[in-house]
């Protein structure tokens, strides 16, 4: 992906997952081609490419953005956030992916990245959210495997888990 | 401890949670090169030439290859399985001097990235003579292959006793037409390849996102003329499968072709336009159904004619029609019936099986019957199915239809369906439901309900194999010809390896989806993978032990019953001190002189054959509401009750069972492929072909009978489809109910805004 077809190149430098990357980019590359071709970020998946399926979800800047929609250069000095970053450095998991884990919300995998940031980035705003809200918070994203019902519980449980630590902290 | 039964968490999870699977678009290669893939835009016509110059010269691009370039391979794909009456077309890797449907792959550009080789594919310039093409199944439509004129696939009638007088001497008789549209499996991920032809070992190694690995196998070996131990295919992680990934498509050659061709690796990924235009659908089908039954509702007799639409070409045969022939009575018991279908060719993608594979018509066509029978009789519509049902006490039941492999007849093996549909009655509250429901239309709520039930045809042969080895570091790893593609093989089989071996399923690695694992092997669909598979890692497993048994008695010196197992370590009873290990007794099976008394290795390979496919069962209740004004529908409540046999993971089950419903609810409400009257398809994306959303499944309530199958050892029966069967029937059924007999009748899935519009009953005047 670096320079074709005459395109003028542009050096780009974003902090994903906090760690400043660098590159080398075409202006139509797409910031999910840079996460998955260039820096090896392969965990953001492309399921429809049109900004319906919500797969490629990362945070940009700290909101949940179609990687698929977006220009890589779009995210030049800014901070990205993928499923790679989630979990921190511990060998852990992230206790929404503890509750996915318990709950069995996810099966083949290629949409729960996208969904875990779009619900991450939810739950941090919202730590006491209903069904429903859950519900309409996930309607941007498709999982054509589990019919949402572990998804909806796995979330429910990680915001009773953080607001429980908040509470002891 | 065993471990079958348990809830156990995935294994697979912490690296799909993380980010760390590995899909096939995650495989790179160094030096990997980028197909993008040229594909018809007429849905019918002849090509006279590919100009490939302006594409060529354009930066990056290494290759441009139409059907002239192919050679040897530049023929049509084999047909599994043979039938005696198909007329059977396939596709070749590169459409030849005609298109048969608009996607039908004409050139591939080889560039260094996907943007170079999707812009050069732009430049390739194809002259087309479009022509008239046949997008109904009706008689007189333009040929699709010019040696079928009728566009007749096959033509099969089935039947049991003489249905013509059965009819004739039912009290009552009443008729149907229905039809069912087309849609899709539409896994998350699409398609995609990584081909790797390495010179030095004359070997070829194929990543694809699929359910067939050894299949692809088979079909590159053969169009690439190249011996079986030279293709190598991995289905790494896969992204969902549901019947898209099912059968061998022209990529899945051409794309090991390239490789070899340009001795680069070559990766194709298929994007979600690609996906909508060139995976295969299915579910078209036209029925007019006639049933001659009692005044009390009983089924006296039943003959269905359909119409079944292939699309352009038969990948997989006549498989579709007849299992919806097959399996039309379903759970019931009727003396006589006649199911016979037409399977016409029309230029449209080629339809094979996805989830239910045939059978949610057929399921479809007898529920829309059973409600029929219901009315005419004013009897309610839970109760003339009890009436109807086969018992526990006719188990096994002969259904009299020939099943879809031909090896026999449609025998229901074991089930309790009298006390599954009870079951799931009283989990929904159903008569409450009924008398709710009647008091909320006064307030002129459309509120109704519905029920349905179905058997699944599952744990289909011809076999599944697997072979388990404890290496000498004390490893132990499954390998199984099954794939998995969400399913969560990797724990559940696992779980079965863990119990015959005695120690837990994290001690298990389980590989399936590798060629190089297991010589042969057939793949997952039909619902087979955790019943064939997982009897066939049993009886590798049962073996393995009984090795290690022998061995360690062997190597402490006393009897086989002395043996006392912990975990990796067995010790004699008697002498506690003296142990050995599964690692210790791998090191003196790799060493096996004759002396021994086995065979080399602390492994097995076998294989497991079902003597028949095994049938779950259920019933499902929905609750809907529909808006009076804008006709949508609203699901209330949704109670499963299942039999699918012993369950080796009840957790995974009900995730099964969740996504099966959520996919039918998706195929009865949501998504359609439509094609305007040239063959253009009228549903290319995510925007206009609707996926069910968390907003529009329900949270359901599950319930479980565990009647053991009598056809393997571990008693399984299959579940992975089986949610999907009963949900346009059990949909319908309740819309029916909400609009009231004022309103209109569903004789069509699915049912888009426009069509639930319709069966609005007429405004109540004031």
């Amino acid at each position: 992906m670096t320079v074709r077809s005459g395109s003028p190149a542009h050096d780009i430098a974003v902090i994903v997952n906090g760690t400043e990357r660098r590159a080398r980019v075409i202006p139509r590359l797409l910031l999910a081609d840079v996460l998955r071709e260039e820096w090896g970020l392969t965990g953001t998946h492309l399921g429809c490419e049109h900004g319906a399926c919500g797969a490629c979800t990362v945070l940009l800047d700290g909101e949940p953005t179609h990687s698929c929609l977006v220009f890589a250069v779009q995210a030049d000095g800014g901070r990205v956030d993928t499923v790679e970053g989630l979990a921190g450095d511990g060998p852990g998991l992230h206790p929404l992916q503890e509750a996915f884990r318990t709950r069995h919300a996810l099966q083949c995998g290629f949409c729960t990245p996208g969904i875990l940031m779009t619900l991450v980035a939810y739950l941090r705003l919202h730590p006491a959210p209903s069904e429903p809200e859950i519900r309409e918070t996930l309607s941007g994203n498709l999982c054509r495997c589990t019919g949402y019902q572990h998804i909806v519980q796995a979330a429910l449980d990680a915001a009773a888990t953080g607001r429980a630590a908040a509470a002891s902290a | 401890m065993k471990f079958v039964g348990d809830r156990h968490l995935r294994k697979e999870d912490p690296r799909l949670l993380t980010g760390r699977g590995r899909y096939v678009g995650d495989i790179a290669l160094p030096g990997m090169l980028h197909a993008a893939l040229l594909r018809s835009p007429h849905a019918h016509a002849r090509i006279h030439r590919v100009d490939a110059a302006r594409a060529r010269a354009h930066p990056g691009v290494v290759d441009v290859v139409s059907f002239a370039d192919l050679g040897t391979v530049a023929r049509a794909l084999p047909i599994v399985p043979p039938h005696a009456e198909l007329r059977g077309r396939n596709f070749a890797p590169l459409a030849g001097d005609r298109a048969r449907y608009v996607g039908e792959p004409v050139a591939a550009v080889v560039a260094e990235s996907r943007y170079a080789a999707e812009d050069a594919r732009e430049l390739l310039e194809v002259e087309y003579e479009p022509l008239p093409s046949a997008q109904t199944l009706s008689p007189g439509a333009p040929a699709v292959h010019e040696d079928i004129p009728d566009n007749l696939a096959g033509r099969v009638i089935l039947a049991r006793g003489d249905v013509e007088a059965a009819l004739r001497a039912a009290p009552r008789v009443a008729t149907l037409r229905l039809r069912i549209g087309r849609g899709g499996g539409q896994p998350m991920e699409t398609r995609g390849l990584v081909a790797d032809w390495n010179a030095a070992l004359d070997q070829l190694t194929v990543w694809a996102s699929s359910q067939v690995p050894h299949q692809i196998r088979q079909f590159v070996a053969e169009l690439l003329d190249l011996a079986p131990h030279q293709v190598r295919v991995i289905a790494p992680d896969v992204g969902g499968g549901f019947g898209a990934k099912l059968i061998v498509y022209p990529e899945d050659v051409l794309i090991p072709f390239l490789a070899r061709r340009l001795a680069h690796p070559v990766r194709w990924l298929e994007d979600r336009l690609e996906h909508m235009l060139a995976a295969t659908q299915e579910r078209e089908q036209e029925h007019e159904v006639t049933v001659g039954f009692d005044d009390t509702g009983r089924l006296l007799a039943l003959r269905d004619r359909f119409v079944h639409d292939t699309g352009a070409y038969t990948p997989r045969g006549l498989v579709v029609p007849l299992l919806t022939a097959s399996m039309l009575t379903g759970p019931y018991r009727i003396a006589a019936v006649e199911s016979s279908f037409e399977s016409r060719y029309t230029h449209r993608v080629p339809v094979t099986p996805y989830r239910g594979a045939g059978q949610p018509q057929a399921v479809f066509v007898i529920e829309r019957v059973l409600d029929l029978v219901a009315r005419e009789t004013g009897r309610d519509r839970a109760r003339v199915r009890l009436a109807n049902l086969v018992r526990a006490e006719d188990m096994p039941w002969d259904t009299g239809l020939p099943n879809y492999r031909g090896s026999g007849h449609v025998v229901l093996d074991s089930g309790d369906l009298p006390s599954v549909l009870r079951r799931a009655l009283e989990s929904a509250r159903y008569d409450a439901l009924a008398a709710e429901n009647a008091a909320a239309r006064t307030q002129e709520r459309l509120v109704g309900v519905g029920v349905a039930c179905y058997i699944e045809l599952t744990g289909v042969g011809p076999f599944e194999s697997a072979r388990v080895r404890v290496d000498a570091a004390g490893r132990i790893t499954a390998w199984s010809g099954v794939t998995t593609q969400g399913q969560g093989l990797e724990t559940t089989l696992a779980q079965v390896a863990a119990d015959e071996l005695g120690v837990t399923p994290g001690d298990v690695t389980v590989v399936a989806g590798d060629t190089a694992g297991v010589e042969h092997g057939i793949g997952s669909f039909a619902s087979r993978a955790a019943v064939v598979g997982g009897n066939a890692v049993a009886l590798a497993a049962r073996d393995v032990h009984a090795k290690a048994r022998l061995l360690a008695a062997g190597a402490l010196g006393c009897a086989e019953a002395d043996l006392e197992q912990a975990g990796a370590a067995f010790a004699d009873r008697r002498r506690p001190e003296r142990r050995t290990t599964f690692a210790e007794l791998a090191r003196l099976a790799g060493a096996a002189t004759a002396a021994l008394g086995v065979e080399p290795g602390l492994e097995s390979t076998r294989f497991f054959q079902p003597a028949d496919m095994t049938y779950s069962s259920g019933a499902h209740v929905a609750l809907v509401e529909m808006d009076p004004l804008s006709a949508a529908v609203r699901i209330l409540g949704y109670w499963i009750s299942h039999d699918s046999g012993r369950l080796i993971n009840p957790l995974i089950v009900e995730g099964q069972l969740q996504g099966a419903v959520a996919l039918g609810i998706g195929s009865a409400l949501l998504e359609e492929i439509t094609y305007d009257e040239t063959g253009q398809i009228l549903a290319g994306s995510y925007m206009d072909y609707l996926l069910p959303t968390a907003t529009d499944v329900p949270t359901m309530v599950i319930d479980h009978l565990e009647t053991r199958s009598p056809l393997n050892p571990l008693g399984l029966k299959g579940v992975g489809e089986s949610g999907t069967l009963p949900v346009a029937a059990v949909l319908a059924s309740a819309i029916e109910d909400a609009v009231g007999p004022q309103g209109g009748r569903v004789t069509r899935m699915p049912l888009g805004p426009a069509r639930l519009l319709d069966l609005l009953p007429p405004p109540v005047v004031k």
